[in-house]
């Protein structure tokens, strides 16, 4: 077939051309040998597309497959729109998350806004109704104005865009760090529910069979996303601002109630939402999914403006569509459902059985590609891969000789108060995390809790990651980020059950961050593998550096658990008066990574802490099971502030002082070994409070997990009392804590 | 029962509400925007939302809706009308409510608990609960914050037509912990002949103990209490 607006084979096309579509010199010849001649225009565009890293995984893919993705609740891993686990009564949980990073850098209320939409697609596109969404942030430090701004619109767009659709926002982090003062990070998760029968692939089948594209008209918004992604940002990104979309929540809510009415129809054999790189990669991925071709007429697009090339309508990356692939004959019937929802809809081709993607414009080919050549045969990179050279001296330094800067307790109050630690309220008030009607336990705890409505089950949510220790050791932070995401879930009393994750890294061209990224993935899989939690979803986003400067390396874990009777859960806050508390797990003094470190130092060396994956596993065990046989009045996993300001945090969300004793804390020892104690912080521990009649099968279910527990004292009075060392009024500590977001901003540095 | 549950594109409370209503086995009959009918239903709920994005004023373009006029028309033969968060708003935008919810004091959207204090039973709404009630009742809105003239809002209280207000959650007056910054703190008011009600917090979130509170469920049970005693929907069906 011959197709208009090819160039002459030999002549390599200019470099501004090449750049545009992310594509480098080899890349360039590479594609034509495999045409046998030189791409189109439109062509061009497609393979630049799909054969970025944002679609095409080029440097990670080598290393995803070390990822653990089976198991036997797994009813669809990687390679779908999101990944899909059996939670029982036939009922199957649908996520994935996914980053918006550079948009919402250049824009934060639509970069965020998109980004919440785009993953709802995902979610929506099989069939599932999502009932949550988390977010996972990251920005410069909070006291600069600039970061407030970013921060502030973020968040805007995250309620913006989730409160409109009325998807509950129940969960999620937010950490402050120099590492993103310039490229901040914006992971979007969201989570459905579907009956497994009506579960929807996006796999073309049917040689013949209609594709409809539904939804918003085509504009020129967004072209490039998928490269713009894929590229470092500089000094000229401000310009790129076209390249971000402008999301239409309202639009996507219809969108959605219409494709579940649809979820399960026999007449929809596929569904297949655009997202990056628009109708270029969605067509493509369908066709291939199935083993089929596929053929699209762009002159059957309806249009946001005029003049539009056939070029601008494969790439544009306009959001709220999705593309079906219906039964011959069943147009109508199918398009009857989008019309009572006032949604436009076109047929745009049909699906063959050529195994290639051919774009019409009319009666003009402009583009004719193997499916084979974009999807399977995208061309891999294997940078080369060097730990930094700053590492060792890194480790060497020795947190502990460190003189601690305040007493314990004014370093408990100021931990307390950190940006990174204190009250997410601010935040979490402005979006909507009700809506649906399922919330057991609302943002704020270890992890959010929804009962699954007509079902005693309950599914437990949370996303984690913590780049300081990754900046020690990627391979043990990204095992953390896995273990502290399966402990939050299990403080509540929840099965861990499967993983999605954002890889968010430098440029992977740079040595040193390929190592990290390597590092991590292989961490990760350590992790996911001794705690049974396969990954089932993710996605890559690397190029966050700007003018050069690659941000710390940042996994971040979202993580579904499961509990079997909704009612069966505890939560952080102490309950009773009178009630023991106690910790489960190791005690150690552990301050490099930490919070205490940043802020009393502020440095991140040292020795990250310690992880074993078999006690991790054993200790997580302990309290489920102790949950689970209605033991604990309390439980709270210790994370940023280590053991006294997760003791704090229990007391303040209860409103209840506690009295303890930790004479690891006042031995003699190094300067910070007392700082170590209580605010390192060691892996595998939680805080739980009981009433006195449970101690007893309590020690015994420790001593048969194996697990380290130790009284440290009971729950009373309006202060928090550490031994000598640390006496604190609630009042004071619940003011530091609430206070921590709202404070004013201090710094002038502003722009950046 | 049959409640009517109103469903514009944009509606979001609708199956939450649909749910709340099925806890005591009455009936929900969802009423599409698009059509007239409302299927013999007892009361219509007007639920919570973003009807056509409320892009422009919330619920401005929602009073246009084929389904707004026989709502309106249930309304003024005395049926009993409830509009929840994005439904209050509405019926302000139809005129079948006094005075107009504009942007929360805060300018940003309120998720949160609220309390509201029961200023009157003397409703259908309210008449299971007593004077002086607190109930735990979630708000979840950008555009809240209640106002009307002097003269209007004078009104109201002479004839008791504040049913809720905010409070602190032993009862005494809301101050600065207003979700909204309402005047007066009023969460919720009916119109003249006491049958609409407009409020913001979402009732049918607060039906289950699991959730947190189940004070919302007393709404719905007054509801259900009243037309069985007064048997109204005979009258305005």
């Amino acid at each position: 077939m011959a197709v208009s607006g090819a160039a002459a084979p030999a002549q390599l096309p200019d470099a501004g051309v090449l750049a545009e579509v992310a594509l480098s010199a080899d890349e360039y010849r590479l594609a034509v040998r495999r045409l046998e001649r030189a791409p189109s225009e439109v062509e061009l565009g497609v393979i630049g597309a799909l054969w970025s890293e944002h679609c095409g995984y080029k440097t990670s893919k080598p290393l995803l497959g070390r990822l653990p993705t089976r198991g036997p609740g797994v009813l669809q891993g990687p390679g779908e729109n999101a990944g899909a686990v059996d939670i029982g009564e036939g009922l199957a949980v649908v996520f994935k998350i996914e980053s918006h990073n550079h948009p919402s850098a250049i824009e934060p209320y639509q970069g965020a806004a998109t980004g919440v939409g785009g993953i709802l697609r995902d979610v929506f596109t099989m069939g599932a109704r999502p009932v949550a969404l988390l977010d996972s942030l990251r920005f410069g430090p909070h006291d600069e104005p600039r970061q407030r701004w970013l921060c502030d619109g973020v968040v805007a767009g995250i309620g913006g865009y989730g409160n409109c659709i009325g998807v509950p926002t129940v969960g999620g982090e937010i950490y402050f760090d120099d590492s993103y003062r310039h490229n901040c990070l914006v992971n979007a998760m969201c989570v459905g529910v579907i009956e497994h029968s009506r579960l929807t692939r996006a796999s073309a089948a049917g040689p013949g069979n209609p594709v409809l594209l539904v939804g918003a008209d085509t504009g020129r918004d967004g072209i490039h996303g998928a490269t713009f992604a894929s590229v470092e940002l500089d000094e000229s990104s401000e310009e790129r601002r076209p390249a971000v979309q402008v999301g239409n929540p309202f639009l996507e809510k219809c969108l959605m109630e219409a494709c579940l009415e649809l979820a399960g129809d026999p007449r929809v054999v596929a569904v297949q939402d655009l997202g990056a790189a628009g109708l270029a990669s969605s067509t493509a991925e369908l066709a291939h999914r199935g083993g089929c071709g596929i053929e699209v007429d762009v002159a059957q697009v309806s249009r946001r403006e005029r003049g539009m090339t056939a070029y601008e309508v494969m790439l544009s990356e306009s959001q709220e569509r999705m593309l079906l692939v219906v039964q011959a004959g069943a147009e109508d019937a199918v398009r009857a459902v989008f019309d009572r929802w006032d949604l436009h809809s076109d047929i745009v081709g049909r699906i063959t059985d050529t195994a290639r993607l051919v774009v019409r414009d009319g009666d003009a080919v402009v583009c004719d590609l193997p499916l084979e050549m974009l999807i399977d045969e995208v061309p891999l990179r294997h940078p080369a891969s060097r730990p930094p050279a700053a590492t060792p001296a890194l480790l060497a330094h020795d947190p502990l000789a460190e003189r601690p800067p305040w007493p314990a307790g004014e370093a408990l109050l100021r931990l307390l108060g950190s940006p990174n630690i204190g009250s997410r309220r601010p935040i979490f008030r402005r979006y909507d995390h009700q809506v649906g009607d399922d919330t057991v336990i609302a943002p704020g705890a270890d992890a959010a809790l929804l009962r699954i409505k007509e079902t005693s089950l309950a599914l437990a949510l949370t996303t984690d990651g913590n780049a300081r220790y990754g900046v020690l050791d990627p391979r043990r932070g990204a095992a953390i980020a896995v273990a502290e995401a399966a402990r939050n879930l299990s403080a509540l009393g929840a099965e861990p059950v499967a993983v999605t994750n954002c890889l968010n890294f430098g440029n992977p061209e740079k040595p040193e961050v390929f190592w990290q990224l390597q590092q991590a993935v292989e961490g990760m899989s350590e992790a996911c593998e001794a705690l049974g939690t396969p990954v089932v979803s993710g996605n890559v986003s690397l190029y966050n550096d700007t003018t050069g400067v690659s941000i710390d390396p940042t996994p971040v874990i979202g993580m579904v658990g499961r509990l079997e009777d909704a009612r069966r859960h505890v939560r952080a806050a102490l309950a009773a008066p009178g009630d023991s508390v106690a910790l489960v797990g190791p005690i150690a003094a552990e301050l490099g990574g930490s919070e205490y470190q940043r802020l009393a130092h502020a440095v991140n060396a040292g020795p990250r802490p310690e992880l074993d994956l078999g006690l991790e596993a054993r200790v997580q065990a302990l309290v489920r099971a102790a949950v689970a046989a209605g033991l604990l009045h309390s439980a709270h996993d210790c994370a940023e502030g280590g053991l006294a300001v997760a003791l704090a945090e229990s007391a303040i969300l209860g409103g209840l002082g506690c009295r303890l004793e930790l004479a690891e804390a006042e031995a003699s020892g190094p300067p910070s070994q007392g700082a170590g104690i209580l605010f390192g912080e060691s892996q595998s521990r939680f805080v739980i409070s009981y009433s006195g009649e449970s101690a007893l099968q309590l020690a015994q279910l420790a001593q048969e997990h194996r697990v380290p527990f130790r009284v440290l004292g009971t729950v009373g009075g309006d202060r928090i009392v550490i031994g000598q060392i640390v006496d604190v009024s609630l009042a004071d500590a619940r003011t530091a804590y609430d206070d921590a977001l709202t404070g004013p901003a201090t710094a002038t540095v502003g722009h950046g | 029962m049959r409640f009517g549950i109103a469903v514009f594109p944009g509606t979001w409370s609708d199956r939450d509400c649909a749910h709340a209503v099925g806890l005591d086995g009455h009936q929900a009959v969802m009423l599409w925007h698009k059509d007239r009918e409302l299927h013999g239903v007892d009361c219509v709920i007007l639920p919570g939302g973003f009807s056509y994005g409320d892009y422009l004023r919330c619920g401005a373009v929602a009073r246009f809706a084929p389904l707004m006029e026989s709502v309106a028309d249930f309304a003024r033969r005395g049926g009993l009308v409830w509009g929840i968060c994005n439904g209050f708003q509405i019926l302000c935008e139809a005129h079948l409510l006094p005075g107009a919810l504009l942007r929360n004091a805060s300018l940003q959207f309120r998720c949160a608990p609220a309390w509201l204090r029961v200023d009157t039973t003397e409703s259908p709404f309210t008449a299971s609960c007593r004077v002086g009630d607190v109930l735990q009742i979630p708000v979840s809105h950008g555009e809240g914050r209640y106002v009307a003239d002097q003269a209007t809002l004078d009104q109201l209280e002479r004839e008791e037509r504040v049913l809720f207000r905010y409070t602190r959650p032993d009862g005494g007056p809301v101050g600065a912990a207003s979700p909204n910054g309402s005047l007066r703190d009023i969460a919720g008011i009916v119109n003249h002949d006491g049958n609409v009600l407009g409020m913001m917090p979402h009732p049918e979130r607060a039906c289950e103990p699991l959730l947190g509170s189940a004070d919302g469920m007393r709404l719905f049970r007054s509801v259900a209490r009243s037309m069985e005693r007064e048997g109204t929907a005979a009258g305005v069906g």
